[in-house]
């Protein structure tokens, strides 16, 4: 492909002009754009799914609830194996050699199980038998705590997430402390609790609430029904029938294929990729090949036909 | 009319002859050389020209300022949400309404962005020394879609808490979530109502001057014709300007 | 458990299931398609359709 020789470009008016009002434009512009946002908006109004609660959450899937409590106080629980920035149980995810997560560091250090089981239980007025559960747990040796948790964990799995079913066994307090904090959630005071927990009056950060729902099945669940869920190209997606944010076709589009959908480093592959392609895109202007599409693919001579027939005409 | 105290120097605001002695060399210090600089890039007539190029005869050329319509009515209508604060969209008729006013003219704004872009792709719109307008441009579209993510994430129900938690995990996985951190409301709203505006809104400005300075690009020239002749490349040799 | 809102008094009730069509990886809600079908017409028809003539030339 040779080199197309660098002259200027010419002049815009050098073909001729036409009178033009530009505020006038601007003005039809600003009054059909407000009358269209006005008809959508009166027509389809917009979609408001009520947000869910952890009270919600415990009434309505106790079981599900139950056993997420159990993996945070075992440390089990997907924020409790997640790394950085919570802890650093997991070196976090890696974008070819770059640990990037790791590089940020631990900036919103959360020890589960004590955030989300024993502060709550310590912070409420407990019964005789939760107040000695939680000493006899928290005096207990971390063996003997693992021990306890493990044993409830297989346990409760097999009853399928029924306490009222579980066979007797080694668990020490454990039941009686999540049954305490089951009906503590019920009673919806642990959703103002975990907001509340560093002590501070005003709060505007939902971390601890958002990532305990997460940790659990049931908003997922919620979300899977909405067609949200990653595998779904849910990013794109919004509930009911609106539009959602469509102009995330292609960042979803990577969560979809491989080796992006089963990778441990999935979501760094794809902010990667992401990355080069909106580099790309911002300097289409320098790149070969690329700059070179709308000349071969000449939708130019649809938009500037009146021009090339009058240029033969004056020929 | 002059009194005898303005005779020497009739119009006070501009030094537009910079060797004029009258003032003693004042030749309006900082502000002189920003204003003849402002003025020469572009001159009234280019600011706000009341002719267009006899080329620019599809109706294509509507998804700009359609866009900077959009992007005014996302601004309005996100001005009043701001006055009642974050409940008021979700415990109030009228609360609502305007969040579906700002929904839908964010959805507009979207669309006749992606037009206008596909527009001025389609017309290698960065060619004569316009590299800087489609780059403006598309910083500008990527500036979008993360205020329009940080706009989803402080609706305060369930899509939000959805995204929250889902996005956090990509934004982790490179470090930017131990600093940018999706579940925080607080943190969130005002990157949504303060700082992607003010970085979109300088970007649109500038694009905007960009347009008014360089002029619309002319149309590609058909293949074997020598006719106003172009490259793809956005950086030829200077342009000839039109004399203000 | 149904977290929808409660009334919705838009004349055209969005809410409620989404409807989704998909072909193999692909996958998208009835909705976002029609906005991206209504985009690409639109475009079409702003490249296609004849713009009317300027009022005098310079």
């Amino acid at each position: 492909m040779s080199r197309r020789a660098r002259t200027p470009e010419p002049d815009p008016y050098s073909f001729g002009s036409r009178p033009y009002d530009l505020v006038k434009e601007f003005t039809i512009a600003l009054v059909a754009v407000l009358c269209l946002t006005i008809v959508f908006a009166t027509v389809f109004s917009s979609p408001d799914d009520h947000p869910l609660t952890i009270a919600t959450w415990a009434k309505t899937d106790s079981a599900d609830f139950t056993a997420t409590a159990l993996s945070e106080l075992d440390s089990t629980s997907g924020t409790a194996t997640y790394g950085p920035p919570y802890n650093t149980a997991s070196q976090g995810q890696k974008l070819g050699p770059l640990a990037l997560a790791n590089l940020a560091g631990v900036t919103y250090p959360i020890d589960t199980a004590q955030v989300y089981i024993l502060d709550p239980l310590k912070s409420a007025p407990q019964t005789a038998p939760v107040s000695s559960a939680l000493s006899q747990y928290t005096t207990a040796s971390a063996d003997q705590q693992n021990t306890w948790t493990g044993n409830y964990s297989d346990a409760i799995t097999k009853a399928n997430g029924d306490p009222t079913k579980v066979a007797k066994g080694d668990y020490g307090p454990v039941p009686t402390l999540l049954e305490a904090l089951l009906t503590q959630a019920q009673a919806g005071s642990l959703d103002g609790q975990l907001l509340t927990e560093s002590g501070d009056f005003y709060q505007t950060d939902y971390t601890l609430p958002l990532l305990f729902l997460a940790d659990g099945s049931y908003l997922a669940s919620l979300a899977g029904q909405d067609h949200l869920a990653g595998d779904q190209w849910g990013m794109m997606n919004e509930t009911g029938n609106y539009p959602g944010q469509a102009w995330l076709w292609l960042y979803t589009f990577w969560y979809q294929v491989s080796p992006y959908d089963h990778s441990d480093n999935g979501d760094a592959l794809v902010w990667g990729t992401m990355a080069i392609l909106t580099l790309a895109f911002v300097f289409v202007p320098f790149i070969p090949g690329l700059r070179s599409i709308p000349r071969y693919v000449p939708v130019y001579r649809l938009i500037w036909r009146r021009h090339y027939r009058e240029l033969r005409t004056r020929e | 009319m002059s009194t005898e105290l303005e005779s020497e120097s009739a119009d006070p605001g501009t030094s537009a002859e910079p060797d004029e002695p009258e003032t003693g060399g004042w030749t309006g210090g900082w502000t002189g050389a920003l204003r003849r600089r402002a003025v020469r890039a572009l001159p009234p007539d280019k600011l706000l020209p009341d002719t267009q190029p006899a080329y620019m005869a599809s109706w294509i050329y509507v998804f700009g300022v359609l866009t900077l319509a959009a992007f005014l009515v996302v601004l309005a209508s996100g001005c009043v949400l701001a006055i009642e604060g974050p409940a008021w969209w979700r415990t109030s008729n009228v609360g609502h309404y305007f969040n579906s006013l700002h929904l839908w003219s964010v959805e507009l704004f979207m669309a006749f962005m992606v037009v206008h872009l596909w527009g001025k792709f389609f017309m290698a719109a960065w060619r004569g020394r316009r590299a800087l307008t489609w780059i403006t441009g598309a910083v500008a579209f990527v500036g979008s879609v993360g205020t329009a993510f940080t706009g989803y994430l402080i609706q305060q129900n369930l899509d939000s808490q959805w995204i929250a938690t889902q996005a956090k995990d990509g934004l982790n996985s490179v470090g930017i979530g131990a600093y940018f951190n999706v579940m925080n409301f607080g943190q969130m709203l005002m990157w949504h109502i303060v700082l992607l505006p003010v970085v979109v809104g300088v970007l649109v400005v500038v694009h905007l001057l960009l347009v008014r300075r360089r002029g619309i690009v002319p149309p590609l020239p058909l293949p074997g014709t020598g006719s106003g002749a172009g490259s793809d490349t956005p950086a030829a040799a200077p342009q000839i300007e039109e004399e203000p | 458990m149904n977290l929808h809102s409660g009334v919705n008094a838009a004349p055209v009730n969005l809410n409620g299931p989404g409807h989704y069509v998909g072909w193999h990886v692909f996958q998208i809600s009835v909705a976002n398609l029609t906005v991206i079908v209504v985009m690409v017409l639109v475009f079409l028809l702003a490249v296609l359709l004849p713009f009317p003539k300027g009022r005098g030339r310079r």
